[in-house]
């Protein structure tokens, strides 16, 4: 299923603030790109772009192209609604639905593609929950709430969420940033699972998260306040770590940055 | 238990098992401060300023007075329907008739009021509930933000319109606007009880239907006005992960607006139905009296409790008499306290959000 994205020229707006400028890369399947930079260079913002969850901001606005296997998910005939069904999104808080028994958390995206039969859904759930690592810690109370799981259990719900309607490209906005030491490992372990199938971007904070993870490492800053965004380099990350091209991302990575 | 790591939700709401509302509010609020929340006052309590002290006494004051407010509003009207409910020849309950013309012999009974001011309020809530919701959701999820501002400001405004202006409206427009389509209920769903031909004339539409009509619209705000404050607290990451789901503006509505707001919705109704219930004014004008027993028809006239008292009041120099309008006020009392007590358990039951 994992797809190949392309970013290309990709400018965004929010109103008359130029957000990000200029972004172009490629995002190979079965891989997982980490985007790292300081807080307010955009990092989030384009990632949102790649689902179409930008333009859900008043005003948000975006030029350029971003193609899935080839095809541009912002051509005139493409439904958003659509895109979002085949690209799957995490983010920063866990937020699963609180009146949702986790059961029909996880498969609330497949009966929002109208799947209805019983047998099938419970067939996904337990396949989800388990690729997500969550199947032995909740199988025996799928009735229950999906609040009444801790932080780390609900952002493994979100994930199963996410991956129960077998998505091209998974999104991941910082998904650790609001859960412990553990949790996050479990977590990331995860990620390392899952991009066996799946084409995976993530955002983090964390740098040594981002050195674990991904195969593929962007860096993104501003050139200051009021400026646009824009991706300074992206190569492999072991590349990015050890030897980048750039002073800006050594810098950065460094902890020598401002 | 919940994770620890995760502060953003007070701890234990996610056991079912755990006392909520009364006992969760206070240990959320003063966990931090005092290690035994549970006698918080008496045991030595470091750096209380005058500020506290004099805050804490106005909110304890006003608290306090609000509860011996309704306590004495309570105990007035027991007080002056007792003797009135004594001097009773027929049964107060049970009974449809309501004579208190002559004192020495007062025959009244409330069956009919109870009757008709439920129907009334019940027809209006049906009515102004579902259009609340569609003017709720269309302010906070559709309407453009610079639309919805003034809009909800004109709904605002319905509430400010005074009710005798409803009660002329309903009696002049309404009324002869709603006789045609009256009579075809009457002519061809007569079969049914609640459009059988009425007790008063159709014609003139001093009905209650007509006042139901009217008293929906006179509800509508209120209801309006709470359920989209509700609504416009739908947490955005619930909403943005049911549109990252694929979902549709409905499919949002449905998955996170729906349920986070359903609670505050009923309530909503709720304080809509107790206002329904009281209404007095425009009820009084719109109903015509008549001295026919309720036939359970939509085309029935009659009076609700609070347009009898309020057409009553010359009547009120003889204590007796008073007394027995009096009664009536109490019964309307308990029933507006038993509306709010099933609010607030259907609220209670659906708590699982917060």
């Amino acid at each position: 299923m994992a797809k190949r994205l392309d970013i290309k020229d990709l400018n965004l707006f929010y109103g008359k603030f130029h957000a990000v400028e200029n972004v172009s890369l490629a995002v190979p399947p079965r891989n997982v790109t980490a985007f790292i930079g300081p807080s307010g260079c955009g990092k989030s913002t384009v990632l949102r772009s790649l689902n179409r969850m930008h333009e859900v901001a008043p005003g948000a606005r975006v030029e350029g192209k971003v193609l899935l296997d080839g095809e541009d998910i912002y051509a005139s005939t493409v439904d958003p609604v659509e895109v979002r069904r085949t690209i799957g999104m995490v983010f920063q808080r866990p937020n699963p639905f609180p009146t949702m028994s986790i059961r029909d958390n996880v498969v609330a995206g497949l009966k929002l593609a109208g799947v209805k039969n019983k047998r099938e859904l419970d067939e996904v759930a337990e396949r989800s929950l388990r690729g997500a690592n969550l199947w032995n810690e909740v199988k025996d109370r799928l009735d229950r709430p999906g609040g009444s799981l801790s932080g780390g259990q609900q952002q493994r719900l979100c994930i199963a969420r996410a991956i129960a309607v077998q998505p091209d490209v998974l999104l991941m906005d910082e998904p650790c940033s609001a859960l412990d030491p553990i949790s996050t490992l479990a977590i990331e372990d995860l990620i390392t699972e899952l991009k066996k199938d799946y084409t995976i971007v993530i955002v983090t904070h964390n740098m040594q998260q981002a050195a674990r993870v991904s195969d593929q490492t962007a860096f993104f800053n501003l050139l200051g306040v009021g400026q646009p965004g824009q991706l300074i380099e992206a190569d492999d990350t072991e590349k990015i770590f050890s030897n980048p091209g750039q002073k800006a991302t050594e810098d950065y990575i460094s902890g020598r940055f401002g | 238990m919940n994770d620890p790591v995760v502060a953003k939700r007070p701890a234990g709401s996610g056991d079912p098992g755990a006392a909520r509302g009364v006992a969760a509010a206070p240990t959320a609020s003063e966990a931090p401060i005092p290690p035994t929340p549970a006698a918080p006052e008496t045991t030595k309590a470091p750096h209380v300023r005058p500020g506290d002290r004099i805050f804490r006494g106005l909110a304890t004051g006003s608290g306090v007075f609000i509860v011996v407010l309704i306590g004495a509003i309570g105990l007035f009207l027991i007080l002056q329907a007792i003797p009135s409910l004594g001097l009773d020849q027929i049964n107060f309950l049970t009974s449809r008739e309501w004579n208190t013309t002559d004192p020495a012999n007062l025959r009244f009974g409330i069956l009919d009021l109870l009757l008709v001011t439920v129907i009334v309020s019940i027809l209006a809530l049906l009515i102004a509930m579902p259009i609340a919701l569609g003017i709720a959701l269309f302010l906070t999820q559709y309407a453009p933000r610079n639309l919805a501002r003034p809009f909800a400001y004109v709904v605002d405004l319905l509430a400010a319109v005074p009710s005798i202006v409803f009660g002329l409206w309903g009696l002049f427009v309404l009324g002869p606007v709603l006789f045609p389509f009256s009579e075809w209920l009457i002519d061809n769903l007569g079969w049914f009880p609640l459009f059988a031909k009425g007790n008063v004339n159709v014609q003139l539409g001093g009905t209650i239907f007509t006042a139901g009509i009217v008293v929906a619209v006179m509800i509508l705000p209120i209801i309006t006005a709470v359920s989209r404050e509700v609504f416009d607290r739908t947490p955005r990451m619930h909403i943005e992960g049911a549109i990252a789901l694929g979902a549709t503006k409905w499919e949002v509505v449905r998955t996170t607006v729906l349920p986070f707001g359903k609670a505050g919705y009923v309530s909503a109704s709720m304080l809509g139905l107790g206002r329904a219930l009281g209404e007095t004014i425009a009820v009084m004008i719109i109903l015509s009296t008549t001295t026919a027993s309720f036939g359970w028809s939509l085309f029935d006239g009659g009076a609700t409790f609070a347009s009898k008292i309020a057409l009553a009041a010359p009547e009120f120099n003889d204590t007796r008499s008073a007394g027995a309008y009096i009664a009536a006020g109490l019964v309307l009392f308990v029933l507006t306290f038993v509306v709010n007590a099933i609010a607030r358990s259907i609220v209670a039951g659906h708590k699982e959000y917060e």
